[in-house]
Formats: C-alpha cells, structure tokens, sequence
C-alpha cells in the first residue's frame, strides 16, 4: 500500500493551522492549570482535614472521570440550565474554542496538583528546618524554599503530564475544533483517505512529543542539574 | 430523574466494563511480548520492542482509534473481493474498540513490565538457569510471579488511564455508556444530567478498581516486610 502524498501535500495548509490550535489549547490549558494547581496543591499537603478535603475530592472526581465527559459536561452540558444562558458568561460558555479550554484546564489542574503535592511532601527535611532556623516567616519560606524546591522536583512526573495534555488536546476536535485531529478528521471525510489523514496526524504529534521531551531534557538538565548523579 | 434511560445506560456501561476488561486482557499480553522485546540480547528485536512503544505512546490514543477503525475498516473492504467477498463490511466498533485500545495500552504495559522486570535481583534468573530450566521456564516460572508485585502500581494508573479511554470509542460508534448517554441527552435535551449520570458511573468504576488493586498489592507483598518509621 503506498500513501497518497498529493493529497497530503494539498492538506498540509490545513494540519499547519490545525497546530497552531493545538499549541494554543495547550498552552492556554497548562499555563491556567498550572496557576489552579499551586493553591490546590497546597491545600492537599495540609493537614487541616477541611482545607485538605475540598482539594481531595477535586482531584479525585476529576481524574476518576473521562476527559470526554467532562468536555461535554461543559460544552453541550451547561446550556441545559436557564439561569446559564442568560448569565454574563453565557457569550463564552457557547464558544467551543472556551469550552475546550476551560475543560482541559480544569483537567490538567487536578493531575497537576496531586503530582506538586506529591512532590511538596518529599520536600527534604532539612530545607524546611534551615530556612526556619534562620526566622524566615512562613509565607517567605514557602516562596522561597518550599514551593521552588518542590516546582523543580516536579519536572520529571510534569512532563508526562505536559504530554498527556497534549494527547487530550485531540479531543477538541469532538466538540468541533479543528485542531491536528480536527484537521485529520476534515481531510478523511473530504477524500476517503484515512491512512494519508490520520498518519499526518500521528506525524505532527510525534515530532511535538519528541520536541516536548528534548525541551523537558533540557529544562531537567537546568534545573534539576544538582540532583543529578556525579559524573566519575 | 433519568426519565426511563436508566436501563438502556446500564446496558451501555456493561458493555463498557466488557470492553475495558477485553482490551485489558489484550494490552497484557502485547505488553508482555513487547517488554520481552524489549529485554531481548537481540539487537534487532529489542529495537522492535522501543519502536512499538516509543510511537505508539507518542500518538494521542483519539488519533490512533481513528486511524485503525477507518483505516481497518478500508483494508478490510479492499482484501474482501480478493477472496471472493462481495458485499460491504462494517467493522464491529466493538471488536476494533478492543484492539487498538489493546495496542495502545500494550505499548504503556510494555514500559511497566520492562520496569518490573528489571527489578528482579539478577540471582533468581540465575538461579533458574543454574537449576536447568529453559529459558522459556525462567521466564514464565520465576520472573512473571515476581514481577507483578513491582508492576501493580504501574498496571494500576494503566488500568484507569485504559477505563476512561474506553469512552473514546463511542466516536467510532460503539453503543457504549458515553453513546447511550448522548442519545438520552439528545432525545430530552438534557445533556448534563445525563453525562453527569457517566461521569458517576466512571467514578465508581474507577474507585472500585482502585480499591481491588489495593488489595491486590498487599496480597502479593505478603512476603516483603516494609521497614516502619
């Protein structure tokens, strides 16, 4: 079997603004979950159980149910309440691009804080000890010690989930999107191809994973430079 | 509440528990053949192995379902009048469903096994050769027991990540949870109770397998003492 490239050559403007929607759910997911995730990551170190919680079950219901359903809840779900559409935030909440954003940050944001808590309890214990020897107040510790230390630790397991997130920005493409899969979806139903669509599709992920790897291999290598293992 | 869908949901999320537990029992086997790959002194094989893994888990699983289901569904049109086959094939959703989430998760358990495998002390393969099994023996007799107590953990986030997949397989049409929901919510136009009613059933699916596997977990490290702080 050989794949037709004039039909993938023809599409390619297509894929190309398929990524750049990929790469702007992406980014606008990580960079909201991630903002969610610090509070919420500290509220699960706490050990005040009604602090703590609240944060437990979100991350817990969150990661328990399917991207998918959550996607849909927001997007074709809301709508069915009155006092939403005739809310302030209706003209957004029936946008599909808001929809999908809101959805994957959400999303995004319970993994992420469950991985910085796991990572804020393996704080070393001498860190919290020196920086509380020397008077810091606590919020200055946290800023400056606890929560740097442990956003450094956390690269490693942050970015599997950063490429995770990447995979589950496909599924904008079922609430009418056209992202890379989107795109793939279009040039399939177009021409009956769906080896030349979906490959292309695979394609581009792949070089973005690997691309977000390197990029990962080169943010550890900074930041996580003195935990590395002494060269002989 | 649910207006007289709740049995025709039920049906849907039996049929997604069957097609979990079938993809499950594929994506063992792959990932065991392909963490075998992976381990193999052979060259070759062992780059096989990382290929299978390293594309497939760079792929989001939505493209690759797409991929396999049309794509299969293409193949199989086009080699049916070959041997005399005539008439148009419609892929089963559900067939298809279970094996490329199999494929998939194949790749993921490969990883999980290959960790698994390798942190088994050395000795005990050594021993098994020592002892004259063949190597087919040591593999099955000596390794597989003990490397599944290192690998629940990671079979574990598999497992569920693989659970909330099965949802994706509804876009190719299996009647599953997710599509008998959508027509419920279609029919009434209540869309969020009836995804919230999914959602609920995902929840308890998934924290019933958390539960069993932490079960799990303590039966097979009933041998392994945990040093207390």
């Amino acid at each position: 079997m050989m794949l037709d490239f004039d039909v993938i050559w023809a599409s390619l403007p297509l894929f190309f603004s398929g990524l750049k929607v990929t790469l702007e759910l992406l980014l606008i997911a990580l960079g909201v979950g991630l903002l969610l995730a610090v509070p919420l990551a500290l509220m699960r170190v706490s050990k005040n159980p009604l602090i703590n919680f609240p944060a437990w079950l979100y991350t817990y219901v969150i990661r328990g149910t399917p991207m998918l359903v959550q996607l849909f809840l927001i997007y074709y779900g809301l709508g069915q309440f009155e006092a939403v559409r005739e809310s302030w935030a209706w003209p957004w909440l029936s946008q599909a691009s808001f929809c999908a954003w809101l959805a994957f940050a959400i999303n995004t944001s319970a993994y992420t804080a469950e991985i910085l808590a796991g990572s804020l309890k393996a704080t070393p214990g001498g860190e919290i000890e020196a920086a509380k020897a020397i008077g810091m107040p606590r919020l200055m510790m946290y800023r400056r010690i606890v929560l740097p230390s442990a956003l450094r630790r956390a690269l490693p397991q942050y970015s599997n989930e950063v490429i995770m997130m990447l995979h589950t920005t496909s599924l904008a493409s079922l609430v009418t999107l056209v992202d890379i899969t989107g795109a793939a979806r279009t040039v399939n139903s177009q021409y009956y191809m769906p080896f030349e669509a979906f490959i292309t599709a695979a394609v581009f992920y792949l070089c973005l994973t690997f691309c977000l790897v390197r990029l990962f291999k080169h943010l550890e290598g900074r930041y996580l430079a003195y935990l590395a293992p002494r060269k002989a | 509440m649910l207006h007289g869908y709740g049995a025709s949901l039920l049906d849907g999320a039996w049929l997604t528990l069957q097609l979990a537990l079938s993809s499950i029992a594929l994506a063992v086997v792959l990932g065991l053949i392909g963490a075998a790959f992976r381990l193999s002194p052979v060259k070759w094989i062992a780059f096989l192995g990382e290929v299978y893994a390293t594309v497939v888990r760079g792929i989001p699983d939505l493209v690759l379902i797409l991929l396999l289901f049309y794509g299969g569904q293409q193949v199989v049109n086009q080699v049916a009048p070959l041997v005399g086959y005539d008439d148009y094939i419609d892929l089963n959703p559900f067939i298809s469903g279970v094996g490329t989430l199999g494929f998939i998760f194949g790749a993921y358990l490969s990883e999980t096994f290959r960790g698994a495998f390798m942190a088994i002390p050395k000795g005990q393969a050594e021993a098994g050769v020592a002892y004259g099994l063949s190597s087919m023996q040591v593999f099955f007799r000596i390794l597989v027991p003990q490397m599944i107590r290192f690998a629940i953990p990671g079979f574990t986030n598999n497992w569920l990540v693989l659970t909330k997949a099965t949802a994706l397989v509804s876009v190719v049409g299996l009647q599953d949870v997710m599509f008998k929901a959508k027509q419920a919510a279609d029919a009434l136009r209540e869309p969020f109770t009836f995804y919230l009613a999914v959602a609920a059933a995902y929840l308890v699916l998934t924290s019933v397998s958390l539960l069993a596997l932490r079960y799990l977990e303590k039966r097979y490290s009933a041998g392994v003492k945990a040093a207390e702080l």
